[in-house]
């Protein structure tokens, strides 16, 4: 119970983040013509932003199931590499039932700060999850629904917190590292591509953001292979 | 929205199990090193992509929300949180929108 409270605590600050920024997935989803009670659900069962956001873009459209899979596996890739990281780092403890119930809750934010334990309890990284899942539901069911009274114009002013939350992760790493901010440079030059270039603009954006992704994360791969201390870092 | 049970079970399985496999699976680190590099920098790769350009028009007016990617651009720069981040971009937005009315 102690440990549980531990990680309740330390989930506070990433379950009042969600809350705003799910806020808003909340009315961009309803403004694509979704229910309350369907965005509510998207949320609970997937837990996500990014992959949420590309995802409910390719839903207005029927049928695209193949560009569904393709774009939310490209842009959740990265949960597999926390998962691979923090299985290096549970207690005794997380057994394999364990595991496959709880990383359903690896979102980069949960991972960040579970990862700073030396030893990660299951209790304590549940406790940890509660108030982020809460919070993340919580607050798109919100936006749903208060999201229709508030006035169009600071509705749309809202759309574009996702965004800044999206910059807040990748412009201070890219202060550090020069190859985090070429890569980041070449997949939105190469997505800014595919958006304006005629042929180019025809492909779906659940794809062409997928495409740009792996493009942009090889030639960083093949230019500037990280070190043992990069990974370090990283994990 | 007919096909919405289908897509929510793509979406939140394959989010599941990408998360799950390798948390209960992997039981050694990755050696390769093309792999881990990979691995490394996709997370911001698909981020920046999912941003540029989308962000400049997800307010529906091309000036806010290029006034909203200054702001929120500059205070990630200073370091501030996620949260901070996300309602200053909107702020900047909705400011832009409301001089636009008044003019």
């Amino acid at each position: 119970m102690k440990l549980y409270l531990k990680g309740l605590k330390a989930g506070i600050p990433i379950g009042l983040g969600y809350l705003s920024v799910s806020f808003t997935f909340g009315i961009m989803a309803i403004s694509l013509g979704f229910s309350w009670w369907q965005a509510v659900i998207i949320s609970a069962f997937t837990l996500t932003s990014a992959g949420q956001l590309a995802a409910i873009q390719v839903m207005v459209n029927p049928g695209q199931y193949f560009t569904m899979l393709i774009s939310q596996i490209t842009i959740n890739m990265r949960y597999s590499f926390m998962s691979v990281s923090l299985s290096q780092k549970v207690s005794k403890r997380f057994s394999g039932i364990k595991r496959w119930l709880l990383g359903f809750f690896m979102t980069d934010e949960i991972f960040a700060v579970a990862s700073t334990e030396d030893k990660v309890e299951p209790v304590f990284f549940l406790g940890l999850s509660t108030l982020p899942w809460i919070g993340w539901t919580l607050g798109t069911l919100l936006g749903a629904l208060i999201g229709n009274i508030l006035p169009p114009i600071i509705m749309a002013s809202l759309c574009i917190a996702i965004y800044g939350m999206f910059l807040a992760i990748i412009i201070p790493p890219a202060k550090k590292s020069k190859p985090i901010l070429i890569v980041i440079i070449v997949a939105a030059l190469l997505h800014c591509a595919f958006y304006y270039l005629p042929l180019l603009r025809e492909i779906p954006s659940g794809i062409s953001i997928s495409v740009c992704a792996i493009l942009a994360a090889v030639s960083g791969a093949i230019f500037f292979p990280i070190k043992d201390k990069e990974d370090a870092d990283n994990a | 929205m007919p096909n919405f049970w289908i897509y929510l079970l793509i979406l939140s399985g394959s989010t599941y199990l990408i998360r799950a496999i390798p948390f209960a699976c992997v039981k050694k680190t990755i050696e390769n090193r093309f792999i881990r590099s990979f691995l490394y920098y996709i997370p911001y790769a698909v981020l920046s992509a999912m941003t540029f350009p989308a962000v400049i028009y997800s307010t529906g007016n091309i000036a806010s929300g290029f006034v909203g990617l200054l702001v929120g651009g500059a205070l990630a720069f200073m370091n501030k949180s996620l949260t901070v981040v996300a309602i200053a971009a909107s702020l900047g937005a909705l400011v832009t929108e409301l001089i636009i009315m008044i003019i």
